[in-house]
């Protein structure tokens, strides 16, 4: 798939908000995509589900997946001076809320400020703020908030997504957006293709949060292979080799004695025989991936991770290549077209 | 007044860099009538003599600056990323990962943050460093990097104007674009007297502008437009809030930079008064503005600061009232009325 065509899509998927536990405007944006190659998507328990591929009984099958939600904050009060207090929804980064820009998704969406003391007013030393001291302005005052907001709303930050130098794109939420993008890609790739295996496809709720989408949604899939497609660390100067994979250079293929061994190493044969770039991300436990629920579901899932390096994640200026998100797709399409066998 | 206040802080200026805020009231000046001079000194700043109904034995000179804070580049990395440092007082916290703009093709960008994953626990409660941050316009190494960035390049803050509830505005450049809207409203009509309006440039790195610009005018009188950091957030009481939103109009007696003229002081509160609008002071001795080079230029002159009381000031989200800007501009119309019969 072309890079544009990437970068469209991303654009249409990021633009949409999905907090954890409240994705159902990315949810239904995702869902339209797959319906284009899975006429039978749905949303089941917040989970996009599709499936296409192989009716044969015995054909191996394989889940695709991608988690749908993203980080945010959730509305917990509206103060006697009207100012919003909230709750993280997600690992946020409090070290740069001070002035962020925010939407308040209650009757309508409202604009918002999260406070921050000027420098004329600080010494310089002050801690970075506890959730329990963020506020956010709205501008309006307690009663009229009222009308408008209410406790358990959803709070998102406002982003700019935008093409960077080259096919590096910036948006928020790419985390794991873009993870939906290249399972897309494959999708788009293998069209009308006769596969050997039977395929489902998920975009999981509430990953953010403990993945507790993907735990409900492989039960109800119940496949034979669970591959998760998210994000990784990209490296910055001077981060650990070791923790961090290169940005433009292919998907991270997981190893870890939590995943299949047998399907990492499918998938880096595969990648090595159709000339598709790819890296290793070495874990030494549990990856923090939706992977880390299907390898434990039911009766024990073959679980691997393949991930898309992305730099500043968590903040809503998120970077990646859209050469990574078409890799990995050509990664996912290859491996299910060879996909005989568990 | 609010149209102006939306294009001018649209405009990307930081220090030394004010030229597209310069062209823009360049323009909009050169339609408005009775203007007898129109001149850019020697650093920029933009010089306007406008002819009033009489010419007065004094001469009164309004002011205002053009300049934002922002950040300015310093280097390329050996990665391709931008090291940075912060024009004015910026704190490092409200532009961590946020998307910028940089240089003068507004190339889009963003400043890098390390994820919070990564981060241990004590530094997830340290307050960033500005001198740690970087900006990343997507350029996979430091040749590409040279090919579109350089030191010296303007970074610049991404914020746009946006209305939010309760008759507020949040904005990049409301300090002091605000000022420079309601000049620009005063130079549309009809005024009591012969007075300079001076846009100053290089405000935010130490009063620069201003100090050789008043040389140049030598006015007798000055009334420096501006706006003020209010700290009146969430259950701050008392003093400590500074000024209030929605108080109306601030006049301070006193700041870091200046002991105001005590006769203008006290005329303010009595017009202010007078007109049934309401005006307060500062509650802290805290931030400085043009008025501390103007009121020392030469012999001295007689100098009053009315500023619009701003949260968030310094940062891609100041939020101000609309109602105190109006007033603002009721009572600088006043003012001038008054000040020349003294």
């Amino acid at each position: 798939m072309k890079t544009q065509i990437i970068a469209d899509m991303l654009t249409a998927l990021c633009r949409v908000t999905g907090m954890s536990g409240d994705e159902s405007n990315a949810a239904v944006t995702a869902l339209e995509f797959l319906k284009l190659y899975c006429p039978d998507a749905r949303i089941s328990h917040g989970n996009v589900i599709g499936s296409l591929g192989s009716t044969d009984p015995d054909a191996p099958h394989v889940l695709l997946d991608a988690h749908i939600d993203q980080i945010g904050m959730i509305v917990t009060s509206i103060t006697e001076d009207g100012f919003v207090t909230a709750g993280n929804v997600g690992g946020i980064d409090r070290r740069l809320l001070p002035a962020q820009r925010v939407h308040l998704h209650g009757r309508q969406v409202l604009d918002g400020v999260i406070c921050a003391m000027p420098p004329h007013l600080t010494s310089g030393d002050e801690k970075v703020p506890k959730f329990e001291e963020i506020r956010i302005d709205t501008g309006y005052d307690a009663e009229a908030l009222r009308q408008l907001l209410a406790p358990g709303d959803s709070v998102t930050f406002a982003g700019q997504i935008a093409k960077l130098l080259g096919d590096r794109f910036t948006a928020p939420a790419l985390d794991d957006r873009c993870g939906v993008a290249a399972i897309l890609c494959a999708l788009h790739s293998i069209k009308d293709e006769v596969l050997p295996c039977k395929v489902t496809v998920m975009f999981s709720a509430e990953e953010e949060v403990g993945e507790r989408g993907a735990r409900i949604g492989c039960y109800a899939v119940n496949p034979d292979i669970a591959l998760a497609v998210d994000v990784s660390f990209a490296r910055n100067l001077g981060d650990s080799e070791t923790k961090t994979g290169k940005m433009g250079e292919g998907p991270m293929i997981g190893y870890s004695p939590s995943l299949s061994r047998t399907v990492s190493k499918t998938l880096s044969h595969i990648a090595d025989e159709n000339g598709i770039p790819w890296q290793y991300e070495v874990m030494a436990g549990t990856t923090g991936t939706n992977a880390d629920q299907f390898s434990v579901c039911r009766e024990g899932v073959k679980a691997c991770t393949v991930s898309i390096p992305l730099r500043y994640m968590h903040t809503p200026a998120e970077i990646i290549s859209l050469a990574d998100v078409c890799m990995t797709g050509e990664l996912l399409a290859a491996y299910l077209r060879r996909c005989t066998a568990c | 007044m609010l149209t102006y206040l939306k294009e001018l802080c649209g405009i990307c200026g930081i220090s030394g860099d004010e030229t597209a805020v310069s062209d823009y009231l360049k323009e909009k000046i050169s339609t408005m009538p009775d203007i007898l001079e129109i001149r850019t000194d020697a650093l920029g700043s933009l010089l306007v003599h406008k002819k009033g109904r009489t010419t007065p034995a004094h001469t009164l000179m309004i002011g205002a600056h053009m300049d934002e804070v922002g950040l300015i580049v310093t280097g390329i990395r050996p990665d391709g990323t931008l090291s940075l440092a912060a024009v004015g007082g910026v704190d490092a916290d409200v532009v961590l990962g946020r998307c910028v703009m940089v240089g003068e093709q507004h190339l889009p960008g963003v400043i890098g943050s390390t994820p919070i994953h990564l981060l241990s626990g004590s530094a997830r409660d340290e307050k960033p460093k500005m001198d740690a941050l970087y900006a990343d316009i997507g350029a996979k190494d430091a040749d590409e990097a040279k090919q579109y960035a350089a030191p010296g390049d303007s970074i610049y803050f991404l914020g746009e104007y946006t209305e939010l509830g309760g008759g507020r505005v949040a904005s990049k450049a409301i300090d002091d674009r605000f000022g420079c809207a309601v000049m620009l409203k005063l130079l549309e009509g009809e005024i009591p007297y012969d007075t300079w309006f001076c846009f100053f440039v290089q405000e935010e790195i130490g009063l620069r502008g201003s100090r050789a610009a008043t040389f140049a005018v030598n006015p007798d009188f000055a009334l420096i437009l501006e706006a003020t950091t209010a700290a009146d957030l969430d259950g701050v009481s008392g003093d400590a809030a500074v000024c209030r939103l929605g108080g109306g109009p601030v006049v301070s007696f006193m700041d870091r930079s200046t002991i105001y003229d005590k006769q203008l002081y006290r005329m303010a509160f009595e017009e202010a008064g007078q007109l049934g609008i309401p005006c307060q002071t500062k509650s802290r001795i805290a931030g400085g503005n043009d008025a501390g080079a103007v009121h020392i230029s030469r012999e001295g002159v007689r100098t009053l600061a009315i500023s619009v009381p701003c949260r968030c000031l310094h940062s891609p989200s100041c939020v101000a009232q609309i109602s105190d800007m109006e007033q603002i501009l009721l009572l600088t119309e006043r003012m001038m009325e008054r000040m020349i019969e003294l």
